[in-house]
């Protein structure tokens, strides 16, 4: 009796690529581009909103900012969220939006598992890497600004 | 029963498949088979507080099903055999506590429907059971949120993804004689060809399904036109392509119209699933179901069910590890011989 065998490794993964359709990458990046934008123009819409009720220049990106992320948080809340990041990938990823997006999910997913031990301990799953490295980074940051402005002078 | 030609196991009138049921989700419903199933649940918590909670619940509302329509008791069954997803098999040692029936906890990933069925027909040939119900079970939920990301997080899946299925299916075997008879059950062996893509399952598990193929056809000394279809459980719309590549090459066949994927048909194309659906219940609902009731009205008379699993985890693909698959075949024939049903 005829014994068959499986192709190579090789073989293989030249059968896979063959059969395994790519995402449609034009189309995904006229999404991101359009709604990432979309969030920012309300983002800047909420900055002169601030302007009117009377906030300076400092205190106007924590306005926008917190503004955003609450309405990240809700939209995530109420389930819109991520139909918005279907639609738009990291359109919708990148603006601090996402952000909340990133911590609500976890917070929303483990309640079960407890307020401590859940939500406690998960809310940092996805955004976790973000907060570690952007503070590594600006710890590289301040060092080579240090260098610079103090001790090269 | 006889020593095992190699690793098929060839039963001789022993093993029947005597009763299925299945119990599926909305989504699931809404499928090109949903009025297959004995029930389609409405609230995907069933009424519960987690998810883990409601998948089992989920399985053990499809066992009583299955038993209920035998006509039988829960007493009369001599053992269950189940698994699902969740770690450690959750939702089938909780199903298990509450059904009180002797348990073997079964694991093959999304092939444990086969694996089930193939280890009660050898339990009911020996003689050392009568009756056992074969069961396996899956959730969106509960897989999502232990494979993937929390569901209310926003991103993009790869077209090669799959939706794990909210079902499950109960098969009861037993010694007596009805219309499915289980002919013969071969082990898969854990085959890798180095697929490393999560989001890739069918091209993971596809060479695993080629290779219980190959195993079942060379010990039984059968060619894949000795089956009116072979069904595929979870290989989805790209992993079936691709093993029909594999099988047309090696077998130098055409195989393009007896390749039934459960994965591929669980879903409609407008349902948005991507490759298709995925997990223990997508072959489970679809052979407790559709499949059980086409082979009794008899358009089906004699069938190859590959079941297809991958053998991984988070942890394992988090540390870089490749795919490893298996897959479990099982082949099922209508008898006529003076059978009512």
């Amino acid at each position: 009796m005829k014994k068959y065998s499986l192709p190579s490794e090789s073989e293989y993964k030249t059968i896979v690529e063959k059969h395994t359709p790519g995402s449609p990458k034009l189309m995904g990046f006229a999404r991101a581009f359009i709604v990432g934008g979309v969030i920012c123009v309300i983002g800047h819409l909420i900055g002169k909103a601030g302007d009117c009720i009377g906030l300076n220049e400092a205190t106007k990106p924590m306005f926008t900012s917190s503004v955003l992320v609450y309405i990240g948080t809700l939209l995530t809340g109420i389930g819109i969220y991520d139909k918005i990041g279907k639609f738009a990938g990291a359109g919708s990823i990148v603006p601090i939006t996402g952000f909340a997006n990133s911590m609500c999910a976890p917070a929303m997913e483990f309640r079960r598992e407890g307020i401590i031990t859940g939500i406690g301990a998960k809310l940092f799953t996805i955004a976790g890497p973000v907060i570690t490295y952007g503070i590594a980074a600006s710890v590289v940051y301040g060092l080579i600004y240090w260098i610079k402005e103090y001790a090269l002078s | 029963m006889k020593r095992a030609k190699e690793r098929t196991i060839v039963f001789e009138n022993e093993a029947y498949i005597t009763e299925g049921a299945s119990i599926a989700g909305q989504k699931e419903g809404e499928g090109p088979y949903g009025d297959t199933f004995d029930q389609i649940i409405e609230d995907d918590l069933l009424g519960t507080e987690t998810w883990e909670k409601a998948e089992s619940e989920l399985l053990k509302r499809t066992v009583l099903r299955c038993i209920e329509k035998s006509g039988k008791t829960k007493t009369d069954v001599d053992a269950f055999l189940a698994g699902d997803l969740n770690a450690q098999i959750i939702s089938s040692g909780f199903a298990a506590r509450d059904l009180g029936i002797p348990f073997l906890g079964m694991y093959g990933a999304c092939s444990t429907m086969i694996e089930s069925i193939l280890t009660g027909a050898v339990f009911v040939a020996s003689g050392a059971f009568h009756t056992v119900v074969c069961a396996a079970s899956s959730h969106f939920c509960t897989a999502e949120r232990q494979f993937r990301t929390p569901l209310e997080l926003g991103t993009q899946r790869p077209p090669s993804a799959q939706w794990t299925a909210t079902a499950a299916g109960a098969c009861m075997v037993e010694k007596e004689k009805s219309a499915i008879e289980i002919k013969s059950g071969t082990l898969g062996r854990v085959i890798d060809l180095k697929i490393k893509d999560p989001a890739h399952m069918g091209a993971a598990m596809a060479p695993a399904v080629a290779d219980t193929l190959f195993g079942h056809l060379t010990d039984t000394k059968k060619s894949i036109r000795d089956f009116d279809k072979i069904i595929t459980g979870d290989l989805g719309k790209y992993g079936l392509s691709i093993l029909k590549e594999i099988v047309k090459e090696k077998l130098g066949e055409e195989a393009d119209d007896i390749f039934f994927d459960c994965g591929e048909n669980l879903y409609r194309d407008n349902q948005d699933v991507h490759a298709g659906g995925s997990g223990c219940g997508c072959i489970a609902g679809l052979l407790s179901g559709h499949i059980l009731k086409e082979m009794k009205k008899g358009k089906y008379r004699k069938l190859l069910i590959l079941g297809s699993g991958a053998m991984m985890s988070v942890t394992s693909s988090l540390q870089g590890e490749s795919i490893p698959s298996i897959s479990y075949a099982i082949s099922l024939e209508r008898c006529t011989d003076g059978i009512v049903s």
